[in-house]
């Protein structure tokens, strides 16, 4: 099976090709059958792939095939070796979590979305570019070298445009005037800047190294890698600015928010599970390289740690129940950014990994709602829906108690382990920024259940009376998922809590993964030197800050009425502040979009006018010329012998004087 | 003795001023004598240069272009007739279809 | 004697020249056409070439002159208008080229030609000579020449016919 590792990413490219071809002459149940059906069948393969690697010894786990030699090249730059650059594809065990996520979260998130899609136009579009959003980002994380990788990268970003703008006839946001294929142009040409740092990184390494390979770039880093330090650490920075695009981080955040015109699954799948998680997988890919940069990892922790504690506070004032959750990926992306900017790479992909789990189920669950309330997402026009949506109600609070960080979800463990990374590795005010944001995440999550489920209703009385549960294909995946976050966890139990209580060290993620990325500092089992009653009570301190979070969430919203209100009141300006986002988008619009426009208008301008201008200039001395040699024709024959005279004396007289 | 110069200075004057009447006469007829004016002019040219080499080639050249003269003047009136019965005049200001 | 003579057909030529081109009657300009030609003839006998100067009266002033009055008595033509409007462009344009014309061929011909004539050789200008020379060196030019002529006496008649209506 591992052998078949290039299949992967191939299967679902079949479902698009007959999707595509064919799908508006097919049955729904037909197109929804290929387009799920060709995910299981990645999925399988990636686990049987995934099962023979781990049969391999613990140093020797690393398989590589190629489909061909892709760029072949001379020697670059300093390197002087020939490099060729293969379509290659590449199983480790960081490839292979992401793999299983990958494909398992989405295969649950298409069978979803046959139901969720049932009553919308161009369902067989929507599969197709769901299916090529799986073959690019496999072809991301299955990549043997960066090239390839960049290949998903900009996959990816093409395919969330087009599923972002899926209903491109519909307006989008009343404020800001988008429609949704508005939203689906600001996503891509946001991630462009992003992509644009990618590349020139991509170019300074093959140029120094020779090679893009991730083994082969490793080797040099680790060879000879110290003469390059200024190096490393720019390559560093600039592939982190492409992973900032990817994976919305300060500054190049602003199209998730937007992103949530898209159809819910979308915002599932792509913007909470596996797109915006590339960035993560990127980083944690190059370990070795950040390893030998520490500037470059600290501007990550920070630029990680101000993300997660600036989205937690937009998160708290939102009303629209899609953007909720987006403002918590933003948030949770910083989370993990932090943890690989501290050095924590397993706790980082740890915590990609639970996420997935539950941020997608918090979308689906948000999309069962929606369904149920026939597509209003307001949650002040919400309330009291756990008696209607029984299933989606109780699948959802198991996943905001996981991302709360509650013991014994999932979301506790990968959240603890990146705690304790920051604080092991000396980072003590990443460590409180993040312990924090912990807090508003429970808080805001607990805002927004409370305020769907709980309490009166508040909007259009038959509304109410019309919600319903959702099918079965939208909440088996919802019940999936809802397992999966709560056992999702316990493969990462640190060892500190395994060897306490169950006698021996059972972080079955983290042995799996440490071989394959860089070694870190502040990684779980450093703790055996720091005590662990330091590790018990920051982890007992993480889960206090969250239970408060829920509390007072419990207080503003259930107790007291028109507490929220007045909290609001009181503290009008900061509360405007968080309301409109921080005017970031409006900043962006000033500084950038407007002299962009201007510099546009004048450009065109310029070729209308001068260029244009020129060409029919052209035209008009011919035929100004026109017009004058027409003086000539007077029809008299005088005239014209006359002028045959002037020539024959010019003639004459310039043969005398010659 | 003559000065060939002289001869020579006086064809050239002929010549202009038959040119000058082309240019300036409307009448068909009148500007087809100016040219025989100007063919005169260039014969006399060509005698007086006969007489500086002494061959009789100019003269026969000569010969030729007096006959040629007449042809031409034979056939250019008959198409002077052909124009006088098509436009009633013989006035070249009149004919004028090639104007834009 | 000769320069006597040459002088006074030169002076004979101009004016009569200048008749022609001036005058707005056309019979008057015939005539001075008709004068003029005869001075050329005349010119041409001082200047040794008999054979061409007869040829020149008996041709010239004999049959073309003819043959140009019996068209104008034909058209019975009037006497000519003033100068078109156009003209104006053209009546001052026109001698002005001329004269830079006149000057050019004139400086050429002042310097190409030598100061005085040479001794006149034997036979030069009489018939027998130039007979000669037709018919054995310009044997195919005189055979051509009154095929010319042929074509041209066709030509006119069917340009001047009537059609038959």
């Amino acid at each position: 099976m591992l052998k078949l590792i290039w299949l992967i990413p191939i299967l679902p490219l079949a479902g698009v090709a007959i999707n595509g071809l064919f799908g508006k002459r097919l049955s729904r149940r037909a197109v929804g059958l290929i387009g799920c059906g060709v995910v299981l069948a990645a999925l399988l393969v990636s686990a049987g792939a995934v099962l023979e690697l781990s049969r391999l010894p613990e140093d020797a786990r690393y398989f590589e095939t190629s489909l061909g030699t892709w760029i072949p090249m001379g020697p670059i730059g300093d390197s002087g070796t020939m490099t060729a650059i293969p379509w290659g594809f590449a199983l480790d065990p960081l490839s292979s979590i992401m793999i299983l996520v990958v494909t398992g979260v989405g295969f649950l998130i298409h069978v979803y979305s046959v139901g969720y899609m049932e009553h919308e136009d161009g369902f067989a579009r929507f599969f197709v570019y769901m299916n090529l959003f799986m073959a690019m980002m496999l072809t991301l994380v299955l990549g043997s070298n960066l090239l390839v990788t960049f290949v998903g990268w900009e996959g990816v970003g093409l395919c969330s445009y087009l599923l972002i703008g899926f209903f491109y006839d519909r307006p989008f946001d009343a404020r800001t005037g988008l429609s949704c294929a508005d939203a689906g142009r600001k996503a891509f040409l946001v991630n462009r800047i992003g992509d644009f740092a990618f590349v020139i990184g991509m170019l300074y390494l093959i140029t120094t190294f020779g090679t893009l390979d991730y083994r082969g770039v490793a080797a040099a880093i680790n060879g000879g890698g110290d003469g390059h330090h200024a190096l490393l650490v720019a390559v560093g920075i600039l592939l982190f600015i492409g992973a900032c695009g990817k994976s919305a981080q300060i500054p190049l955040y602003v199209w998730l928010p937007d992103a949530m015109a898209g159809p819910t699954p979308v915002s599932a799948l792509i913007h909470a599970a596996t797109m915006v998680t590339a960035g993560v997988y990127m980083v944690v890919r190059m370990s070795t390289l950040y390893a030998h940069a520490p500037e470059a990892m600290a501007v990550i922790a920070v630029v990680g740690a101000l993300t997660a504690i600036f989205a937690a506070t937009m998160g708290i004032t939102a009303t629209d129940i899609k953007k909720v959750l987006a403002y918590s990926t933003v948030s949770q992306l910083g989370y993990m950014f932090a943890a690989a900017g501290v050095g924590a790479w397993t706790a980082a992909i740890f915590h990609l990994m639970t996420h997935a789990f539950f941020k997608a189920l918090l979308f689906l669950g948000a999309g069962s709602v929606i369904h149920g309330q026939h597509g209003e997402q307001d949650i002040t026009k919400m309330g009291g829906l756990r008696s209607k949506l029984p299933v989606t109600f109780a699948t959802f609070i198991t996943a905001t108690l996981a991302i709360a960080g509650i013991f014994p979800l999932a979301g506790f463990f990968s959240k603890d382990e990146i705690l304790w990374g920051a604080w092991s590795s000396g980072n003590k005010i990443v460590w409180g920024v993040l312990a924090l944001s912990a807090g508003l995440t429970a808080f805001y999550m607990f805002r927004l259940t409370f305020l769907v489920f709980y309490g009166k209703y508040r909007g259009e009385h038959h509304t109410f009376d019309h919600a319903h549960e959702s099918p079965k294909a939208m909440t088996v995946p919802l019940m999936i998922l809802a397992a999966l976050s709560v056992v999702g966890g316990w493969i990462g139990i640190p060892a500190v809590l395994g060897k306490t209580f169950l006698g021996r060290d059972v972080n079955v993620f983290h042995h799996w993964l440490a071989p394959a990325v860089a070694s870190a500092h502040g990684a779980p089992g450093f703790g055996a030197e720091h005590g662990a009653s330091l590790e018990f009570a920051l982890m007992g301190l993480a889960l206090a800050i969250a239970l408060a979070g829920i509390g007072v969430a419990f207080v503003i919203y259930r107790k007291r009425e028109g507490m929220a209100a007045s909290i609001a009141q009181r503290f009008r300006p900061i509360y405007v502040m968080w309301r409109n986002l921080y005017w970031v988008d409006e900043f962006y619009e000033a500084t950038i979009l407007k002299p962009f426009y201007a510099t546009s208008r004048f450009f065109a301008g310029f070729d209308r006018f001068v260029i244009d201008g020129l060409v029919n200039a052209t035209g008009i001395v011919a035929d100004i010329t026109g017009q004058l040699l027409k003086l000539f024709q007077t029809g008299y024959v005088r005239n014209y012998a006359l002028v045959f005279l002037m020539g024959v004396v010019a003639i004459l007289v310039y043969l005398a004087t010659v | 003795m003559i000065d060939p110069r002289l001869v020579l200075v006086l064809s050239a004057v002929l010549l202009s001023l038959g040119v000058v009447g082309v240019l300036t006469r409307r009448g068909a007829i009148s500007i087809l004598m100016c040219v025989e004016l100007m063919l005169n002019a260039g014969n006399l040219a060509f005698i007086t240069f006969a007489r500086i080499n002494g061959g009789p080639e100019a003269q026969i050249f000569v010969f030729f272009v007096m006959t040629l003269a007449a042809a031409e003047a034979a056939a250019g009136l008959a198409i002077v007739i052909a124009l006088f019965r098509l436009r009633g005049t013989t006035d070249v200001d009149e004919i004028n279809l090639l104007k834009w | 004697m000769e320069l006597i003579a040459f002088f006074v057909l030169a002076l004979l030529l101009i004016a009569s020249a200048l008749v022609v081109i001036t005058n707005r009657n056309p019979v008057t300009s015939a005539v001075a056409l008709a004068f003029n030609l005869v001075a050329i003839a005349g010119l041409y006998m001082v200047l040794d070439a008999q054979f061409i100067g007869l040829l020149q009266v008996i041709v010239y002033a004999g049959a073309i002159m003819v043959l140009i009055l019996f068209v104008i008595m034909l058209l019975n033509l009037r006497e000519e208008a003033r100068a078109h409007p156009v003209g104006t462009f053209q009546r001052i344009l026109a001698p002005v080229t001329t004269l830079l014309f006149a000057i050019v061929i004139g400086r050429a011909v002042w310097l190409s030609a030598p100061s005085s004539f040479p001794e006149k050789t034997e036979g030069f200008g009489t018939a027998a000579s130039l007979g000669k020379e037709l018919f054995t060196r310009f044997y195919y030019p005189f055979e051509a020449i009154s095929l010319l002529l042929i074509v041209a006496m066709i030509g006119a008649v069917l340009l001047a016919k009537r059609k038959v209506s």
